[in-house]
This record gives C-alpha cells, structure tokens and sequence, in this order.
C-alpha cells in the first residue's frame, strides 16, 4: 500500500490525471489491447476528469482504446436526470473525450433485471481482461462506491438498498422531495475493485480524515468498507493535506519521505 | 467506432468548438445534427452508442436558433400584396432573407380588396424551408379590419369593418388556410367574436393600426389575441390616464399566465432607441423582432416606380420621390437583432431570442422552431461575437455561408 499526499486537491487531481495517463501510454493499447479503467462519480474526482479533458484536448492522451467501467448507478431514476451517474460522466468527462461509447460501461439502473444487470457487468468487465486500473472515491464514513458500512468486503456487483442517512443526505438534490431520492443503487463490490491489478483511492478535504485514519491506520474492518484495500497488493490511497489530520504524524512523515519514489511513478519509462 | 450512419441511422454531424444558444444561455457545448433535426447526445452515446459521422469545427462563433421574421411585405422590388408578384416575390425574398439569418417568415399582405386575397393567398403555401427558400409558416394578413385613422401605408377606401361578424371575414379573405396571423383594430364590433373564431382555427390574432384605449385591448387579450403589430407605430401613444394599446406591455387585467407578444421594429428609423429600451425594461420576454421590410428591400440605391409611388433607396433608407417622407423599412432582421442588442444593452442571448424563440412561442410552434432544443428542427445560425451571421442552416444544411 502506498500513501501519496499532495498539498492541495488541486495538485491531488493533477497527481491523480497524471498516474493515468502514465498508466494508459505505458500500456500502449492498440485495437486488439485496450486498457482497462475502473472510475468513480462525486466532487472528489471531478478535477482529475477536468486535467484528463487537458491531455486530451493537448493531443497527450487518448482514449480511443480505453474501455471504461463505472462503480455505481442509482436504480429507477432517469437516465438524464441530472443527479444520474450516467450524466455526471457524460457531463464530466464522457462529451469530451474522445472515447468509443461502445466502451463506457455504466450499470443501467433502470434494468427491467437488475440481478441480470449486475451479473452481465461482472461479466463485461471479465471479457474485457479485468480491471488494469480502479479509481475510487470515498464517503466520510470510508464507504466505496455503494458499499456502505457493514457489507461485505468479498461482495460482488449487485443491488443494494441504501443507508436512510444516505437517502436524506440526497433529499436536496431532488428537490427536497423524499418520495423522488432513489432507494436502491446498482454497485461493484468491493470484490470486484479488489480484483482490479492496481486501485487509486483519491480521498480529499477535512472531512474525510477520519475515514482516512480508518482505511490505513487501523485493521481491516467491513465497517470502514475502504480498509479492505490494505490487503490489495498494489495499492494507492492518494490525499490532500486536510485529509491527513488524523493520521499519526509518523504515518506522514514516513510517506512523506517516500514521495520522491512515488514521483518517479509518473515519469516516463526510459 | 460506430458512426451513425454505420448503425443504419442517417449522417451524424458533430458542430464542435462553438457555444449554442440554449435556455436564454450561450454555453459552450456540441450541436448534434441528425436527419434534420437537433439530436440529444447523451442518448446518442447511452442508448445508440453511435459516433458523429462527421465532426466540423466552428471556430469558436455562436450557434443560435434560425430568425423568423413575422412581418415582411416583399423585397427586390417585389410586393407580396401585388397578384402578379407574389409569387416571384416570394421566390426570391425566400433565398435573400438567407443571409440575413432567417431560416422561416411569415410573409404579410396589407389591406387589399378581397378579389385580391382569394387569389394571392393560395398562392402563398405554407412550406418547410429548403436549399429552395426559407420556411414559410403562414401569411401575416395585416388588414383590411383595421382603423382609418391608423392606416398607415394601407389604402384607404379598402379598409373594412365585421359588422355581421366573422362571416365578413370570410367573405374578405376567402380560404384561411394559408394564413397563420392576422392584424387587427379591435375597437371594431363583434371583435371578441371574430378574435375567437380565429383562435378556433389556430390563426394568431394581433392588435394594431388601431385607436383602441387599454381596455379595448384587454378586451381583445381576454378573448384570445396575442400579439401587439409593430409596438408604437400605428397606434394611439402612451398617455398616463389611458396608455391604449402600449399598456398592454404592464396590465395586470390579463388572464393569468397569458403572455403578450409585440412586434418591435428596431431598424434605428421606426422606433426610437429611447422607446426600444422602455418596452425592453418592461417586458422583456413579449419582444419580437421584426423587419416589416417593403419591396424596395435588397434593392441597390437607385429610384423605383412602384404602383402610383415612386420611391428612392438610398442606403438603408428609402422616401418618396421628392420628399422627406419615408417609404417603409428596408431592414433585414439581423441588422435589427445587432441594434437592438446595442441600444438596449439586453446581451445577445434575448437580442437573439427576440428574432428566434418569441416569435416561435407567439405562433405556438416553439417545440420545432426558435430553440436549438432536442428533437427541435435543426434550423440554426453561426454568428461571431458581433452578431454578424456568418452561416445559415436549414434541416441541417447550410444554405448560406458568409464570404
Ligand atoms: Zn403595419
């Protein structure tokens, strides 16, 4: 496992762009080789999809030969509402780039199967070789993606019913209209991110410091769902300053002194 | 990839580098043309998952809706009232207006007799603009029920009342099938009527070359009409104890949710900037933009016989020979979108929409025409920062592109 801290979130998304592109280039995907992404939705990652739009629009990066997979999607609300993942992606990052739609993969909660729905992403993202590389998020409470507190850290694509302090912390983005907030959620497990050969964990500001502390600092615990990744053997839990203030100080000195190899995974291979 | 075409859909254009004119906004986004219509590319990434066909770069100019014009008399010494040029008229005003932006119009006859009517107005199909011409979405007929008074250029032994209700009207225009909007005086009798059974027929009525008072005009609101003729010009003034036809802009007599539309002709010469800027600070989503353009429009300087008149064009002007009188607007509705955005300081987004969406929301047909909505035509414009049209679309082929 590796801890990067950054100063700011800005530099946080600017580390984070950067590692994937890194990752895309060293892979040199081709028609027959894509690379594999796995990627999160919230206001954590948004500015690491603005600097990936920046390569991009450079002519630094493309995703002609990257097949994406998104964590999650909220079940039975419409596909272009604008608290869909389905929009955040699109309107984030999807309209532009220049990547094949026939390669983003979103769970579609609106499924007449849901069951079926998640069963057929396992098995999209098998066919398409495993996950080279899953980016997540992390809620205050060290949930990723839906995996919220309390599920298993061997779960595998399905649907899952929301916390009631999720679904009320959601009542403002419908208008306050509890009868409008989704219930349910289509979700990886935390399975299926481990599975993944590498997983970058971006985890930003003071109010996620405590789940940070949780996720590294303290034994692996289905509680703290994010602390099931201390086992995954190629690891990066990727911070801004704020979110160290729990840790121990030893803990950031020690992988403060490592940033120089950490760095060096960014540069290009001779 | 997939391009659309690959997938059985038809060709995929991409307008990109732009910013679009949307929900009174101009944002930066991509303009997805497909089959003649404004596509949604959420659905055509989501559910389709097809490519563009073809992707073009708009060197960062502004997309906006295609302008519709709802009061243009003719042009290139043409006459849309005059049975031996409708029909050239039309022809050649339909691809003139190109440049100038708009993409439909509404072609208007002034007071005729009715001999006159039942032989121009079926000559004046409604019709979807094409390479051919712009759309014509019906004909304005502004008169024969209008006020002595107030007539204007109208020829005055023509004018006429509906004494024995809308069987007069009948009677004047024959079949009104091709006409989608008719002007006017509501202080006639058996108004409420006549307006309501023009509303029946889907036909938007509009006050004006009148001497109504305020509550005439409600009157005629509260039955149905829609829409003020050309604000200021023809009609009683604005006075404090009964501002008339212009206090319909601030009545609070009208039907709920009932939104007046007025036309504006903002050529700089019509309505003084003073008088733009008013109606502007008052009702600012009621403004439409019109040319009331005459037949001496397009026309280079020179002098012109027209019927008994001999007019002079001289620029952007145009008298009668010998005179200081003015002939009529030789404005195009570009022009009047730029002017009306400077002296009004309004910013382009309502300039815009004041030439595009009022007009398509006035004539009820605003989920087609006048936005660059999904599914909405794919009638639009390229402009620069200036407002100056640079290319035309129509069904999502350009039919005009500026040298
Ligand atoms: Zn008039």
């Amino acid at each position: 496992m590796r801890l990067v801290i950054q100063d700011t979130y800005d530099d946080v998304s600017l580390w984070a762009a950067k590692y994937v592109k890194r990752r895309i280039i060293d892979f040199s995907p081709g028609p027959d080789n894509f690379f594999t992404l796995g990627l999160p939705t919230g206001s954590t990652p948004i500015g690491m999809y603005k600097k990936l739009v920046e390569f991009y629009k450079d002519g630094s990066l493309s995703f002609k030969y990257v097949k994406t997979f998104n964590m999650d999607e909220y079940v039975a609300i419409p596909r272009d509402h604008p608290e869909s993942y389905h929009s955040f992606m699109w309107n984030n990052f999807f309209k532009h780039i220049d990547i094949d739609p026939q390669n983003a993969h979103i769970l579609d909660g609106n499924a007449k199967d849901l069951i079926g729905e998640c069963n057929a992403f396992e098995e999209k993202i098998k066919n398409a070789g495993g996950i080279r590389l899953f980016i997540g998020g992390i809620g205050p409470d060290g949930h990723i993606a839906f995996n919220e507190p309390g599920s298993s850290l061997v779960s595998r694509t399905r649907v899952k019913s929301l916390a009631q302090e999720t679904i009320l912390a959601n009542a403002r983005f419908f208008d306050n209209d509890l009868s409008q907030v989704p219930t349910q959620a289509l979700t990886v497990g935390v399975g299926t991110v481990m599975d993944a050969d590498e997983v970058m964990i971006l985890i930003t500001g003071a109010h996620k410091a405590f789940a940070l502390h949780k996720a590294i600092e303290e034994g692996v615990n289905h509680m703290w769902t994010v602390s099931a990744f201390q086992q995954h053997p190629r690891t990066i839990f990727l911070c801004d300053e704020p979110a160290t203030n729990e840790l121990r100080v030893r803990t950031v000195k020690y992988f403060k002194g490592l940033m120089e190899l950490h760095n060096k995974m960014l540069e290009e291979a001779v | 990839m997939a391009p659309s075409s690959a997938k059985g859909h038809g060709y995929l254009y991409q307008y990109t580098n732009c910013r679009i004119l949307r929900d009174g906004k101009i944002i930066r986004e991509d303009l997805w043309v497909r089959d003649g219509r404004i596509m949604n590319p959420e659905v055509l990434f989501f559910v389709e998952k097809v490519n563009a066909d073809q992707r073009i770069d708009c060197d960062d100019l502004i997309i906006a809706p295609g302008l519709i014009d709802v009061q243009i008399n003719g042009g290139y010494g043409y006459d849309f009232s005059t049975e031996s040029q409708v029909e050239e008229g039309i022809k050649r005003v339909s691809q003139g207006v190109f440049a100038c932006g708009v993409t439909s119009f509404c072609p208007t006859v002034i007071t005729s007799p009715p001999h006159v009517y039942k032989k121009i107005l079926p000559k004046i199909k409604k019709r979807n603009g094409s390479k051919e011409g712009a759309g014509i979405l019906g004909v304005h007929v502004e008169g024969p029920f209008i006020d002595q008074e107030k007539r204007g250029a109208h020829p005055q032994q023509l004018i006429r009342d509906y004494d024995n209700g809308f069987q007069d009207v009948l009677d004047v225009y024959g079949d009104l099938s091709n006409v989608a909007m008719i002007t006017l005086a509501p202080e006639k009798q058996n108004t409420p009527e006549v307006i309501q059974e023009f509303c029946k027929r889907g036909i938007v009525v509009s006050v004006g070359h009148s001497n109504a008072n305020l509550i005439q005009g409600e009157e005629a609101v509260r039955s149905g009409a829609r829409f003020i003729t050309h604000l200021f010009n023809a009609m009683l003034p604005f006075h404090h104890r009964d501002p008339h036809l212009v206090g319909l802009l601030t009545s609070d007599q009208l039907p709920q949710n009932r939104k007046v539309y007025y036309g504006l002709i903002s050529d700089g010469i019509h309505t003084h900037p003073a008088a733009l800027r008013i109606a502007h600070r008052v009702h600012p989503e009621g403004i439409v933009l019109v040319t009331d353009a005459i037949q001496a429009t397009f026309l280079p300087d020179g002098t012109y016989p027209f019927g008994e008149q001999t007019v002079v064009v001289k620029g952007k002007h145009s008298y009668l020979k010998d005179t200081n009188t003015l002939a009529g607007s030789l404005a195009s509705l570009d022009d009047c979108v730029r002017l009306f955005a400077k002296e009004t300081g309004c910013g382009p987004e309502l300039a815009l929409e004041a030439a595009s969406l009022h007009p398509a929301q006035m004539l009820g047909i605003a989920d087609k025409k006048g936005t660059l909505n999904f599914d909405s035509d794919a009638d639009f414009i390229m402009l620069d920062n200036d407002l100056n049209v640079k290319s035309t679309f129509i069904s999502g082929e350009c039919v005009y592109k500026a040298k």
